[in-house]
C-alpha cells in the first residue's frame, strides 16, 4: 500500500513539475517556441536538415523534425496538414489530387541536374538532339555520334520521380524516356552515381551537387552546367526546390520564421551553396508552374 | 505477489481454518485471472491487427478497380507506363513484376533448396559435432545479417562480376537470384536441421540393423520421413524471398521487362512500389496501383502459408 502512495505521489509530483517546466518555457518573452515537422522530398532532405540544424541553433524553443518520404507524400501532407511543411521537387499543379489553393509556395533553393556519363565513352558533350536520341533509343552505341564502340546503358529513374520529370521536361523536350531493354532505374542519386561510374558505356542524369571526378557532366549545346548558367537560365535544367505550408494559419508564425530564414542571404550562399545547390535569391529568371520565363 | 509469498507464514487458527484456505485461493483466483485477461488481450490486439491490416490493403487494393480508374485488362497485361501520355494511356501492365517476382523466388529456391538440405544433412548425420560448433553458429548468424547489406555486398561484388564476365550491364535477373539464395539459405537449413533432428533414433538403428549403409540411411529414410518438414522450409525460405525489397532493389536493376533473360534487368512487385510509393500522391491512380501490387504480394504470402499448413499437416499424418 505505501508503495503504491509513493508511486502515485511520485508520479502526481513529476507531471505537475513537468507541467510548470512547460508553461514556464512558453512564456519567454519574443521567443519562439513549438514543434515543426518536414516531411518529403528525399533529395531535399539532407539540405532541409542542415537548414533545420541552423534555425534551431538561433532558436532554441523550437524544435524542428525533418522527414524523407517523397514529394507525393510531402504535398499531400502539406494539403492533408499532417505535416507543417511538405516538401516538393514540383509545383504542386504538376501533381494530380494536389489541390494547389489549399496550399502556399515558398520556393526555397533551386536545383541545376544534367547528363553525366561514364568516364570512358570519350563524349564531353552533347546536342540536345542527340540527348534526346539517346534517351529514346534512337541512338544506341557511342560511336555513332564520335565516342568509343561501346552500347549505351540508360540509368533512368522510376517514372513517378521529380528528379525525372524536370529531365524530361529541360533536357528532353517533354519526349517520353525510353524505357524497358537494357535501362537501369534507380532511385537515389548515390546509386545512379555509383552505376555510371562503374557501368561501361552508362549515361544518367543527377543534381549538380552530386557531381565530382567519378563521372563526366556533358556540356549540352555548348552550355556548361554551372550555377552561373542556371542563373540566366542558359543551362535550362533546372528545379526550385519548394515547400509547401497549408493555407490554414496553424502555426504560421514557425513556419514563416523557418522560410524567412531560409531566404536570408546569409543561408542561401552559405548553408545552401556549400551543400552544392543554388541559392534562389541569385537566380535572374523567374518560372512559373507552366514552364514561362519571365526576366525579373 | 508479497502477499502471496507471506502466506503460509500466516498463523492459522483453527476455527476460520477453512476460511483460510479458501481466501489465498481468491487471491489467486484474482491472479490467475489477471494472467487470463492480459494474454486475451495479447492475443485480441494481434487478430486485431492481423484482420485490421487484411481489410486495409485489400479494400485499398481493390480500389481502383471499382472506381474503375484501372480495369483488370489493364492491370494484367505487360504494358507499364503509369504517366504515359500515349493514347489507350496511362498504363498499368503489372504482369511482368508479378512474373518477375515469382521468377528470383522459384529460381533462387531452386538453388538453395538443394544446398540447405544438403548442408542440413551434413550437420546432423555426418558430422554432428562440427555442425554444432562451427555451422550452426555461421548459420545464425547468417540469419541476423540485415537485408541491406546482402543488398550492398550484391551491388559492389556480384553485380560487378556478372558484368566482368558476361559483358552484360551486371543488374540483372541472376543477380538477384545469387543474392536472394544467400538469404534465404539459412532459413532452409535451419528448418531442415530441426526436421532431421527430429526424426527418432530408433529408426536409424532400425536401418542399420537390416544392413543399410549411411548414405542408403540418409537418402530412403531420413529425407523421405522429414519431406514435408523440408519442404516447409524451402516455402519459408521462398515466403522471405518473394517479399524481399530492398536487397533485390539493389540489384536488378528494376526495368519493367519480362524476366525471361537471366542476364536482362528486371522488376519484381516490391522493387516497384518501394521505388514509387514516396513519389506518388496518396488517390491517383498511379499511388492506387501500388497498393494492388500489395494485394497481390499479402494473397501470395497467404497462399504459402496454407500450402506451409498444408505441408506439416500431411506430415502429421503420416
Amino acid at each position: 500500500m505505501l508503495k503504491k502512495v509513493i508511486g502515485i505521489g511520485s508520479i502526481l509530483a513529476l507531471t505537475i513539475g513537468s507541467l510548470i517546466g512547460c508553461s514556464g518555457q512558453g512564456s519567454t518573452q519574443g521567443q519562439l517556441t513549438g514543434n515543426l515537422t518536414s516531411v518529403g522530398s528525399t533529395a531535399m532532405q539532407p539540405v532541409v536538415e542542415e537548414l533545420a540544424k541552423d534555425f534551431m541553433s538561433k532558436n532554441t524553443g523550437v524544435q524542428v523534425t525533418v522527414q524523407g518520404g517523397g514529394s507525393g507524400q510531402g504535398l499531400s501532407a502539406a494539403m492533408n496538414d499532417t505535416a507543417d511543411i511538405g516538401n516538393s521537387d514540383v509545383f504542386a499543379e504538376e501533381k494530380d489530387k494536389i489541390d494547389p489553393k489549399k496550399v502556399t509556395d515558398h520556393k526555397v533553393f533551386v536545383v541545376g541536374m544534367g547528363p553525366v556519363v561514364n568516364k570512358e565513352v570519350g563524349i564531353d558533350q552533347l546536342t540536345q538532339d542527340q540527348l534526346i536520341k539517346i534517351f529514346t533509343g534512337k541512338i544506341t552505341n557511342w560511336k555513332d555520334i564520335g565516342g568509343k564502340d561501346q552500347k549505351i546503358v540508360l540509368v533512368n529513374r522510376p517514372e513517378s520521380s521529380g528528379t525525372r520529370a524536370t529531365f524530361a521536361k529541360w533536357a528532353l523536350n517533354g519526349a517520353k524516356e525510353f524505357r524497358g531493354q537494357g535501362g537501369i532505374e534507380e532511385d537515389s542519386s548515390g546509386t545512379v552515381k555509383k552505376i555510371v561510374s562503374e557501368t561501361p558505356g552508362a549515361i544518367g542524369y543527377l543534381a549538380f551537387s552530386y557531381f565530382d571526378d567519378k563521372v563526366k557532366p556533358l556540356k549540352l549545346d555548348g552550355v556548361e552546367p554551372t550555377n552561373e548558367n542556371v542563373y540566366t537560365n542558359k543551362w535550362k535544367i533546372w528545379a526550385y526546390e519548394h515547400m509547401y505550408t497549408n493555407n490554414n494559419g496553424k502555426k504560421k508564425e514557425i513556419e514563416e520564421a523557418f522560410i524567412k530564414h531560409i531566404l536570408t542571404p546569409e543561408v542561401q550562399t552559405g548553408v545552401v551553396s556549400k551543400l552544392g545547390y543554388i541559392p534562389v535569391t541569385e537566380m535572374k529568371v523567374d518560372r512559373d508552374a507552366a514552364g514561362n520565363i519571365k526576366n525579373k | 505477489m508479497e502477499q502471496v509469498t507471506n502466506l503460509p507464514n500466516k498463523k492459522l487458527e483453527e476455527t476460520s481454518l477453512a476460511e483460510e484456505l479458501r481466501s489465498p485461493a481468491k487471491k489467486l483466483i484474482r491472479i490467475e485471472q489477471r494472467g487470463r485477461i492480459y494474454t486475451l488481450l495479447s492475443a485480441w490486439i494481434l487478430i486485431i491487427t492481423l484482420f485490421s491490416l487484411l481489410f486495409f490493403i485489400t479494400s485499398k487494393g481493390i480500389m481502383p478497380f471499382i472506381h474503375g480508374e484501372i480495369t483488370l485488362q489493364n492491370f494484367f497485361s505487360t504494358h507499364w507506363g503509369p504517366t504515359s501520355a500515349e493514347p489507350g494511356g496511362p498504363f498499368f501492365g503489372s504482369i511482368n513484376f508479378i512474373l518477375g517476382s515469382l521468377m528470383v523466388t522459384l529460381l533462387s529456391a531452386l538453388i538453395s533448396a538443394p544446398l540447405g538440405i544438403g548442408a542440413a544433412i551434413f550437420m546432423t548425420e555426418i558430422s554432428p559435432k562440427f555442425g554444432r560448433k562451427i555451422l550452426q553458429p555461421a548459420i545464425e548468424i547468417l540469419v541476423g545479417i540485415p537485408s541491406v547489406v546482402y543488398g550492398f555486398i550484391g551491388l559492389t561484388l556480384i553485380v560487378p562480376f556478372i558484368r566482368n564476365t558476361t559483358g552484360s550491364i551486371g543488374f540483372s535477373l541472376l543477380a538477384g537470384v545469387i543474392v536472394l539464395s544467400v538469404m534465404i539459405l539459412p532459413t532452409i537449413v535451419s528448418m531442415s536441421v530441426d526436421t532431421i533432428q527430429s526424426i527418432p533414433q530408433s529408426l536409424r538403428e532400425g536401418s542399420y540393423a537390416l544392413g543399410a549403409t549411411r548414405w542408403q540411411t540418409i537418402s530412403r529414410l531420413l529425407v523421405r520421413t522429414s519431406l514435408p518438414g523440408l519442404m516447409t522450409g524451402v516455402i519459408l525460405g521462398m515466403a522471405r524471398a518473394f517479399g524481399e525489397a530492398l536487397a533485390v532493389q539493389m540489384v536488378i536493376g528494376n526495368s519493367p521487362n519480362l524476366p525471361f533473360q537471366l542476364m536482362k534487368p528486371i522488376s519484381t512487385l516490391t522493387s516497384v512500389i518501394t521505388l514509387n510509393m514516396g513519389n506518388t500522391v496518396q488517390g491517383t491512380p498511379y499511388n492506387s496501383v501500388l497498393w494492388s501490387m500489395a494485394l497481390i504480394l499479402l494473397l501470395m504470402t497467404l497462399f504459402f502459408i496454407l500450402l506451409i499448413r498444408l505441408m506439416t499437416q500431411r506430415g502429421k499424418q503420416g
